[in-house]
């Protein structure tokens, strides 16, 4: 056998088993009836219908939006500074604020997602729900962290010296130089963070499980009372959002070059 | 411009928020989980400031062992099945064009930030009677007629190997896409044959990698609190889905917290250890 059919053994087989469970969830997703079957029986779009026109699928669809919009964005904004100071100066005590960046990360979600219900019940904020865009943000924070992280390595240090030989001032190398070069890793923090809190389940449950249903509590709750073909739709509804902002980062950017980055972070 | 050390207040500004962030809303509340840890707990749920150990004298129990013991377990084994399957085929990828790798990786992406929830869905959909993959059996003639393959042990092992494969591949692909080729290239010229070469020369290389990942992904399935929720039953419980299940439905965060406590330790020491051998490796690497 050569490698090259190995290979297509190989690649068919990975395919499968991880488009396995979609295709079945897509399958079920299009039944006509309230039923659960597969293969399905007719054909109706109304499930995914039912996530907009529906009440409660629709609130949590708002709600998960929401979130992980602002979620992201604060990361970044977390995450922005740091990097940035981390790289234009000579401080090693400071990497302690990255190793804390990317410490919920790497730690059994419960435990962020513990210490955070811990945290909010203590101070007399536990259910807010601004408190799950904070907590979100934290939690995520790692990716705009290593994301920026990389996209300042990558600067040419010569270009912003020559504008500061030209008599630029930091505030002014910074938006025009540094700014325009890691726009899009600061694009692509944001997406992965944007997703990632889109789809995260056990911290959005334990700080505000109780007064808001994100898009995956929801999904939890429905799944005791009996399933129906809109968890179905909601399902496949997060694997196209997932695949479009990832699909969108390998168009505009150098995927394996930020995953390359990425894992060696973590290692 | 060069790097210089901050001098002046103005310098560490752009420092004061991400630094207040993280410490008041990521240090603060990991130190008060520690200290719920030591609290006495009240009735009804509540718990007051003490300076107990009872919460941790409660690890000595048969029921606490026993979860702890299958915890470990299921993750050992989630590790070696992820790193068996994903060693090989992201060696396979790396090979591939580039537009291919990219492909992969978006869809490996996408699985992998998928929600533990619908990845319970989906494969409970799968192992079930009506929408199952028995039903295929039954089609072809394999089986007289569809049943439901959950709840169970296989089911749970199932879905966190699902869970956990991209993230395997995603840690793997940075060390693989560097391996250099001539290695290879060298056995083939001298006769080695692909699969000869790749388990002769290309795993021993890969050792600390090898190692490392293993950690990783047995850091990572730790983790997973769900799946053994929707797809196991209760004696296929792991620390996590405990955990979970004594802070919202037992109400009892004191020992909810001296549990958490307890798998930070554990997940500190493996990635201390992961550390410890990514600097031996690259050592070895530069010699």
């Amino acid at each position: 056998m050569t490698l090259k059919t190995l290979r297509w053994l190989a690649f068919a087989a990975i395919a499968l088993f991880m488009a396995g469970p979609l295709i079945v969830v897509a399958g079920v997703s299009v039944n006509e009836k309230q039923s659960l079957t597969f293969p399905p029986q007719g054909f109706s779009w109304a499930w995914y219908g039912q996530i907009f026109t529906d009440e409660g699928w629709r609130a949590s669809l708002v709600a998960s939006v929401v979130l992980a919009a602002l979620a992201a964005a604060l990361a970044v904004l977390v995450a922005l500074p740091l990097s940035w100071f981390l790289w234009r100066r000579v401080a090693p005590w400071a990497n302690v604020f990255r190793l804390l960046g990317v410490a919920p990360f790497i730690l059994p979600p419960v435990i962020t997602a513990l210490g955070l219900l811990t945290f909010w019940a203590t101070i007399g904020f536990y259910g807010q729900p601004w408190t799950a865009i904070i907590s979100h943000a934290i939690f995520f924070v790692t990716l705009p962290l290593v994301t920026l992280s990389l996209g300042f390595s990558s600067i040419d240090r010569s270009l912003v010296e020559a504008a500061a030989t030209m008599g630029a001032d930091d505030r002014t190398v910074l938006r025009t130089v540094i700014l325009p070069l890691i726009l899009p890793y600061l694009v692509s923090g944001y997406a992965f963070a944007f997703v990632l809190s889109l789809n995260e389940y056990i911290v959005a449950y334990m700080t505000v499980g109780f007064t808001m249903e994100t898009l995956p509590v929801k999904i939890f709750n429905a799944l005791r009372y009996g399933y129906t073909p809109t968890m179905a739709a909601v399902s496949v509804f997060f694997v196209a959002i997932a695949a479009l902002v990832f699909g969108l980062i390998a168009r505009f950017g150098n995927l394996p070059r930020l995953l390359g980055a990425m894992s060696s972070q973590e290692e | 411009m060069r790097r210089e050390p901050p001098r002046t207040l103005a310098d560490y500004a752009p420092l004061a928020f991400p630094a207040i962030m993280l410490v008041v809303f990521f240090v603060i509340p990991f130190s008060t989980m520690i200290a719920v840890s030591f609290f006495r707990r009240q009735q009804g749920g509540f718990y007051t400031p003490d300076f107990v150990l009872d919460n941790y004298a409660r690890f000595l129990s048969a029921f606490f062992g026993g979860v702890l013991g299958f915890s470990l377990m299921l993750a050992v084994m989630v590790a070696v099945i992820c790193v068996s399957i994903g060693f090989p085929f992201t060696y396979l990828l790396t090979k591939a064009s580039r537009r291919a790798q990219i492909v992969w990786l978006v869809c490996i992406l996408s699985v992998l930030s998928l929600s533990e929830v619908i990845i319970g869905f989906a494969w409970s959909t799968l192992f079930s009677r009506t929408a199952g993959i028995t039903n295929l059996l039954v089609a072809v003639g394999l089986m007289a007629e569809p049943r439901a393959l959950l709840p169970g042990f296989g089911a749970v092992l199932t879905g966190m190997v699902y869970q956990a494969l991209p993230y395997t591949i995603l840690v793997l692909y940075p060390s693989l896409v560097r391996l250099d080729p001539t290695l290879l290239e060298a056995a083939r010229t001298l006769g080695a044959s692909p699969l000869r070469g790749f388990f002769n020369i290309i795993v021993p290389a890969q050792r600390n990698t090898i190692v490392a990942t293993l950690i990783m992904v047995f850091v990572f399935a730790l983790g997973c609190y769900l799946l053994p929720q929707i797809l196991g039953r209760p004696q296929h419980w792991t620390l996590s889905v405990l955990i979970t299940d004594q802070a919202i439905y037992q109400s009892n965060m004191p020992f909810a917290a001296a549990m958490a406590v307890f798998l930070v330790l554990i997940s500190l020491a493996l990635v201390g250890l992961t550390l410890l051998i990514g600097g031996t490796g690259r050592q070895h690497h530069d010699a």
